[in-house]
């Protein structure tokens, strides 16, 4: 169990805010930490890797990583972190970045193959793709045996086919090393698949605690289908009101009677949804 | 004139004193640069005036200052001859001193530099391997700022086998001991014999040219090797 309890002053875009976050993790289990740029997720992530101070507790089976008087060198803690940019040894072939870490060959030749690097193993990274970079960067923070994987929005920079790909190995490699993994991000499918608990933060507090699919289906009642949107456009055609909506990568036209025309606005966030029809599902 | 019978030491002195205050000054300036890369501290902008003085003083003035501090009137001067029996002024100890202080700049601002570039979120990833700060200096963040080394070698070097005030006020002109190319340029000059004002000169001029060549030419190498360009 990863008890936490910490308090930390941000100073925020707009102005101050105060870190409060109280959460217990249990071992072994998947969790993504989700919500606006600026609410805290990284803080969260970096003060847990002990690369931020905080003040208050966080304590990880029986260790104490943080107490009032003490705070684990970040050095110390038992922790993988996977950043964003990747953050690899540029000076370092794929292979020396991991052995870099532990010198455990063994693992890290088990590592390559898992992730099907073991032919670029003498590659510098700077010839690597971003899929690539971001596998070797997984590898690399697995080869402490951490118990304790941080991913800090992880896939945000590659594509969607590459992200599924990585979506599956990160989930193999959360179960092979029975590691207890949290990973921040935006993409509700990737939240979906992979963690069995989502915690929302808001200007650095924790407003939603739940299983992804109490989180992320936004039905409600007899809805069917429920979208969110934002209103980019209205035009009349004759005697109808069209409202231009944008959800996720999608344009979609919803017609709008007379008095809704006049309710909504340009940049309205929506939510759109339906209820008696019965959805029909073509492959692509 | 026989080139052969030119005399070279006061260019085998330059280099020696060039040398000599390369290596130091690069274990001193190393820890130091690093440092100020990485601290909030806000005594940094203090420190970085200070070691940035020796570019805009005039020679002249760091020459009397060093003068003044090494000499047997002040403390240091005294402490240094009383106890060791080493004389600070008019030798080459004096002279390598003068030109540590005078070339610290050179060496600190192109590693501080090079230091600031280095991804920090690369450095974070080092420290979260287990590796301590001196390792990951080692191991991470030097490799990855070889031109920045190279430049700072390179130019404190350069800047040293160039220099003129400060060494002419602490050193003077002993033959052998403190008198350096561009002394020797400059008593050609003074006692009108401009043909080895020449010879002297061209030769600096050249050994300037193919060093400061090199240093780009590395670069742009090591740039294309890790695809900047």
């Amino acid at each position: 169990m990863i008890n936490i309890d910490i308090q930390k002053k941000l100073h925020g875009a707009i102005d101050d805010m105060n870190l409060h976050v109280k959460l217990n993790i249990k071992e072994h289990s998947f969790v993504a930490l989700t919500g606006k740029s600026g609410s805290g997720k990284t803080t969260l992530l970096r003060i847990l890797a002990g690369l931020e101070d905080a003040s208050g507790e966080i304590k990880v089976g029986s260790k104490i990583w943080l107490d009032n008087s003490n705070s684990l060198a970040v050095q110390k803690r038992d922790i993988g972190f996977v950043f964003q940019d990747y953050a690899l040894f540029e000076n370092m072939s794929v292979e020396k970045n991991l052995l870099y870490v532990s010198k455990d060959i063994d693992l890290a030749k088990h590592l390559l193959n898992l992730t099907e690097l073991s032919q670029l193993k003498d590659r510098l990274p700077s010839s690597l793709s971003g899929g690539q970079k971001q596998r070797v960067a997984l590898c690399r923070a697995l080869m402490k045996r951490p118990k304790l994987l941080l991913l800090d929005e992880p896939l945000s920079a590659l594509d969607l086919q590459m992200r599924q790909k990585l979506q599956n190995e990160i989930l193999s490699l959360h179960r092979e090393f029975k590691l207890t993994t949290i990973m921040v991000s935006h993409e509700p499918s990737e939240i979906y698949r992979l963690a069995e608990r989502v915690i929302v933060l808001q200007n650095a507090k924790i407003i939603q605690d739940a299983s992804a699919k109490e989180v992320l289906l936004h039905t409600k009642g007899s809805q069917k289908f429920s979208f969110e949107g934002e209103i980019i456009d209205i035009n009349q055609a004759d005697i109808l009101h069209v409202a231009v909506i944008s959800i996720a990568q999608q344009i979609v036209e919803i017609v709008l009677d007379d008095e809704q025309s006049k309710q909504y606005k340009i940049g309205d966030k929506v939510s759109i949804s339906t209820k008696a029809f019965s959805p029909m599902l073509c492959a692509l | 004139m026989d080139i052969f019978s030119l005399d070279f030491e006061p260019f085998i002195l330059s280099f020696k004193l060039a040398s000599l205050t390369t290596v130091i000054l690069f274990f001193i300036a190393l820890p130091l640069s690093w440092w100020l890369s990485q601290t909030k501290c806000r005594c940094k902008p203090f420190i970085e005036a200070v070691t940035s003085l020796p570019i805009v003083l005039p020679p002249s003035v760091l020459g009397f200052y060093i003068l003044y501090a090494l000499s047997y009137n002040s403390l240091i001067g005294a402490f240094f001859e009383d106890t060791f029996g080493i004389k600070l002024v008019f030798n080459f100890t004096g002279l390598v001193i003068a030109s540590c202080f005078y070339s610290f700049p050179f060496m600190v601002q192109p590693l501080q530099s090079g230091f600031e570039t280095v991804n920090k979120n690369v450095l974070e990833a080092s420290y979260i391997a287990g590796k301590s700060k001196f390792q990951t200096l080692l191991h991470v963040a030097m490799p990855n700022i070889k031109p920045a080394i190279l430049t700072a070698v390179i130019v404190t070097f350069a800047h040293t086998v160039g220099e003129f005030g400060v060494v002419l006020m602490i050193g003077g002109s002993i033959d052998g001991e403190t008198k350096v190319a561009s002394v020797a340029i400059y008593e050609f000059v003074e006692i009108m014999d401009y043909d080895m004002a020449h010879i002297y000169s061209a030769i600096m001029l050249g050994i300037s040219f193919i060093v400061l060549l090199s240093v780009y030419l590395f670069n742009a190498h090591h740039k294309k090797r890790i695809g900047i360009s």
